[in-house]
């Protein structure tokens, strides 16, 4: 199990330099540069050549990337183009919101798609499943942004319970209030993004447990069809619920980019539009990187929390 | 956005070694593999409704030109008008008609679905077989780079090489199609893994076949099924891709439609509130198309897995 | 030719003469095993060590030993599926275990594989005249037209109407698969083919038919086998020579009715014993049972790899590892049996 982890941490080291290099060169592959952002009639080009030198952009790629890893080595990850400010802040008075953000949807996911799934599962093949089945093909089949619009439409503009964009009223202190009314929609319809595809897994483990001898051996003795299906089944069913989260991080970080645009909710994913447009080459790379490894983590998670809810898994 | 539970999915059930006829004895009708996976296919209803639905896409992308009653580039007539029977779903703020608009993005939609997943299905299907069969420093080195391909969250990483490389349709069918191997790559690896262990492949060896005839003429045709569902549901995902990129405004660029960038405009909340007729027809075919291909991919998933045949 | 019907007892005595078609010398497969960190290699599983032999032109030489001891490994390796760890496989003169892909090509078609498993051996997508033609055409051999009247014989010879060329593998019994199999390995006109448990999967009654089909073909083709096998009966029926196997090295090689009349390996002989002999006049011969299981071929006993199951076995067992000696009748035993 240690050695597991050990060769695991071993072999994600030449992923994540991959991950950077890949990340470093296609950024700076672009045809456009930082400094056309700043240039205007009044510049001569001496001084956005001097621009381009202060910022290093003269140097070799190869240089570039390695001043990039070495001072982000040391936790260092540049400065912003467009703000000027170290990325590092930035992004730290981003992430709450996002966390935020996500850690709701994920919840709002979970608790729809367990019920869900597991009603769908108990009750293969009846109406209830069908109808389940349908929705969840659906929530796979929306894309974010229409779900988004949806909603703003609906609880907005028709009935307008939430608000609609922002994390807090302009010109309010915000407050634990305004903070949830703004988080409301957001977070609903990140939620039920992800809570499509949860339910088709849910259901899925839910009928490999079901089908199990273990389980028929439970009906034979006498038990209650309700502890049959909630005690023994779905505590192993769980298993593999439980570890979902690792594959639905990805998930998670793509939908976070467009509803936090829709609903202008100042979180990482706004932040990643808003450094595209301004071409904010370090701040870019600092985003990918953090979301790159957040992805790899949460795939070791995954996998080792496979083995300690599963005692049936070894790894050697 | 629907990717990584589909992948998730397509690695779970679809078996390639089991044969699909189990008769032991060779008593059975002359039935070629190709008919009893279109049997079954036909039996899953939802399947059937999206082949029709995609069939009418195809259709309608075909003859856009035929169907649509204007120019969808025509920007001669009233700004932002209601539904009428001249516009039957009005015309939007340069004054286009939206119906013709609507008509002609499905050319866009298609066009990235089938052109991404055509270009990513060869890369995977050329660099997963090349690691299953060769192993040894060829499968290390292509899964590190398929593990790095995959650690990046998708539509991040789109997000960049499509402003990198200037947002149009060709250069979205482009990054998507470098960018969505990694899947196939990992399924075909997978396959050809164990396909190669089975006798007929050793046979293959000893009759002194070279490797590219084997992997062309014993393998991959054995590890099609499951690529073709994956490449199924993988259409679906490309075409939400594209309009999330249009929407966002990195993808296929006005005055050319896509029905992600006809939502743009919707962001405005008087789009939103007073004209539903320029932002509900586009999502909704979306949708609709969206979800037929997956309905397909899932009848098909059936059809081709033995296990799920009742 | 007819159907091959009638079971024949007796079978002419082949004397081998001349060079041998196939020699192998000193045969070593082995396979790492892997561990820790770093896949440090901590141990190799010998599936054969050390093993020699030699075939002579048109003879059958029939390969035994229980499930484990490297027969399969052996007939891999002599059709170079697997590269061998070491050793020298001589075929027609020619040493071909160290032949690059390229060189290897050219000598495939003298050399062919019959698979145990019918069901894995066909490929599920390719009709049966595809692919029994596709060799002729892939080694330039033959015209599509010339290959697929090669074909047809080739059906017919292995006893399966021609019109069954149209026909994909799964519509098929067993039994006709096989003779599919055998079709394929024929159909280059191959001097040696391996034949790996090729009835072993069949019904009994389907078994008799395949074995008397490789006789005739045999005879027909002047083929030269090595025929690989579990089950005695088979093997004693087909086979001019029998070498019995035991974790990865030959034991005792004879001729068939040398080893049946006179086994002189403790392990042959509970081999034997475990065979049912119809003759109550042989049935008065020492028994022997074979107790526990086969040790890991991963860590083999050190002398004798045979000494911790033998009922006979004496200090020296445990120290020394006996050669296999002995001219027409070879036995690798310390105490050989009479």
């Amino acid at each position: 199990m240690f050695q597991y982890i050990i060769r695991r941490l071993l072999i994600a080291i030449p992923v994540l330099l991959g991950v950077t290099i890949f990340n470093f060169f296609i950024i700076n592959l672009a045809p456009g540069n930082p400094v056309d952002m700043f240039v205007n009639p009044n510049m001569s080009a001496a001084d956005i050549l001097a621009k381009k030198e202060a910022l290093g952009l003269n140097d070799p790629l190869w240089e570039q990337y390695g001043r990039w890893m070495g001072s982000m080595l040391q936790g260092d990850f540049g400065y912003s183009f467009a703000t000027y400010e170290p990325v590092l802040d930035n992004i730290a008075a981003r992430i709450g919101p996002t966390l935020l953000l996500m850690g709701t949807a994920l919840i709002i996911a979970y608790l729809i798609a367990i019920p869900v799934g597991i009603l769908s599962a108990t009750k293969q093949y009846s109406f209830i499943d069908y109808l389940t089945t349908t929705f969840s093909f659906f929530g796979i089949s929306i894309p974010n942004f229409f779900l988004g619009l949806g909603a703003i439409y609906v609880f907005g503009i028709v009935f307008p319970i939430f608000p609609t964009g922002g994390m807090t009223t302009l010109g309010s202190s915000g407050g634990f209030v305004d903070t949830f009314m703004h988080l409301v929609l957001p977070a609903m319809v990140l939620g039920t993004a992800i809570a499509g595809s949860m339910v088709r897994y849910v259901r899925s483990s839910m009928l490999e447990v079901l089908g199990q001898d273990y389980l028929r051996t439970a009906r034979a003795k006498g038990l209650r069809e309700f502890f049959v299906n909630n005690k023994h089944a779905l505590r192993n069913a769980l298993i593999p619920i439980v570890t979902i989260i690792g594959l639905e991080i990805p998930l998670l970080i793509g939908g976070a980019v467009v509803t936090e645009q829709i609903f202008q909710w100042p979180g990482l994913g706004q932040l990643t539009i808003q450094s595209i447009g301004s071409r904010d080459y370090p701040m870019l790379m600092a985003l990918n990187f953090i979301a790159a490894f957040t992805v790899l983590f949460s795939n070791l998670l995954t996998d080792l929390m496979y083995s300690v809810v599963d005692p049936r898994i070894k790894y050697n | 956005m629907a990717a990584p539970e589909l992948e998730f999915e397509n690695n779970t059930p679809v078996s390639i070694t089991q044969p699909l006829s189990n008769s032991q004895e060779g008593l059975g009708k002359e039935e070629s593999y190709l008919k009893v996976v279109a049997n079954r296919f036909f039996k899953h209803k939802l399947a059937v409704i999206g082949l029709v639905i995609i069939t009418l896409f195809v259709l309608m992308a075909i003859f856009a030109p035929v169907i649509a009653p204007q120019d969808p580039l025509e920007v001669g007539y009233e700004f932002e008008a209601k539904p009428s029977s001249e516009h039957l779903l009005g015309t939007d703020q340069v004054g286009r008609d939206v119906l013709s608009r609507l008509i002609y993005a499905s050319r866009i939609s298609l066009s990235v679905g089938l052109g991404a997943v055509s270009i990513y299905v060869v890369i995977g299907t050329i660099l997963g077989a090349i690691a299953g069969y060769m192993g040894k420093w060829a499968d290390m080195l292509i899964m590190r780079i398929t593990d790095v391909f995959m650690s990046f969250p998708f539509l991040m990483v789109i997000l960049v090489l499509v402003s990198v490389m200037g947002p149009s349709l060709f250069n979205i069918i482009l990054v998507l199609g470098i960018l969505g191997w990694p899947p196939i790559a990992r399924l075909v690896r997978g396959s050809v893994l164990s396909l190669k262990e089975m006798d007929y492949v050793k046979a293959g060896v000893a009759l002194g076949y070279t490797a590219p005839k084997i992997l062309l003429h014993h393998i991959l045709p054995n590890a099609l099924a499951p690529i073709l569902v994956n490449a199924t549901f993988g259409i679906a995902s490309a075409i939400i891709m594209e309009a999330s990129l249009s929407f966002l405004g990195m993808g296929v660029q006005p005055p050319t439609a896509s029905w992600g960038n006809m939502l743009t405009e919707a962001q405005s909340l008087t789009v939103l509130a007073e004209q539903p007729w320029l932002w509900i027809p586009p999502g909704l075919m979306i949708i609709l198309a969206v979800i037929s291909i997956n309905f397909m991919g899932d009848g098909l998933r059936d059809a081709v897995d033995p296990k799920s045949f009742k | 030719m007819s159907l091959p019907t009638e079971i024949k007892i007796e079978k002419p005595s082949k004397e081998r003469t001349g060079t041998p078609l196939l020699e192998i010398n000193n045969l070593k497969q082995y396979y790492p095993i892997k561990k820790g960190i770093f896949s440090k290699t901590v141990g190799h599983v010998k599936a054969v060590d050390g093993l020699s032999l030699q075939i002579y032109p048109g003879e059958t030489l029939g390969l035994v030993g229980e499930s484990g001891c490297g027969k399969s490994t052996t007939g891999r390796a002599i059709v170079q599926l697997e590269k061998p760890s070491e050793g020298e496989i001589i075929f027609d003169g020619k040493n071909i275990s160290n032949f690059t892909n390229r060189e290897m090509r050219s000598i495939r078609t003298e050399l062919q594989i019959i698979f145990q498993d019918p069901y894995s051996s066909l490929n599920p997508r390719k009709r049966i005249g595809d692919l029994l033609s596709e060799p002729l055409l892939f080694h330039k051999l033959a015209t599509p037209s010339e290959a697929k009247k090669k074909v047809e014989d080739m059906l017919e010879i292995v006893g399966l109407p021609k019109s069954y060329r149209n026909r994909y593998p799964h519509e098929f019994s067993g039994g006709q698969r096989q003779r599919i199999g055998i079709a394929r390995a024929l159909i280059l006109n191959p001097k040696l083919i391996v034949c790996d448990e090729p009835v072993s999967a069949l019904d009994v009654s389907i078994q008799a038919q395949v074995l008397n089909l490789l006789k005739d073909l045999q005879n027909e083709f002047n083929l030269t086998y090595l025929f690989i096998g579990h089950g005695l009966g088979a093997v004693k029926y087909i086979s001019d020579r029998i070498a019995v196997m035991y974790l990865g090295n030959i034991v005792e090689i004879a001729k068939t009715e040398e080893m049946f009349k006179n086994p002189k390996h403790p392990y042959t002989l509970a081999l034997l014993n475990a065979y049912p002999v119809p003759n109550p006049h042989l049935r008065g011969r020492q028994r022997i049972v074979l107790e526990g299981d086969v040790p890991s071929p991963a860590n083999p006993p050190k002398g004798c790899k045979f000494h911790t199951r033998c009922p006979i076995a004496q200090s020296k067992c445990r120290e020394e590892v006996p050669v296999l000696t002995g001219v027409h009748h070879s036995v690798a035993c310390h105490f050989p049996i009479n």
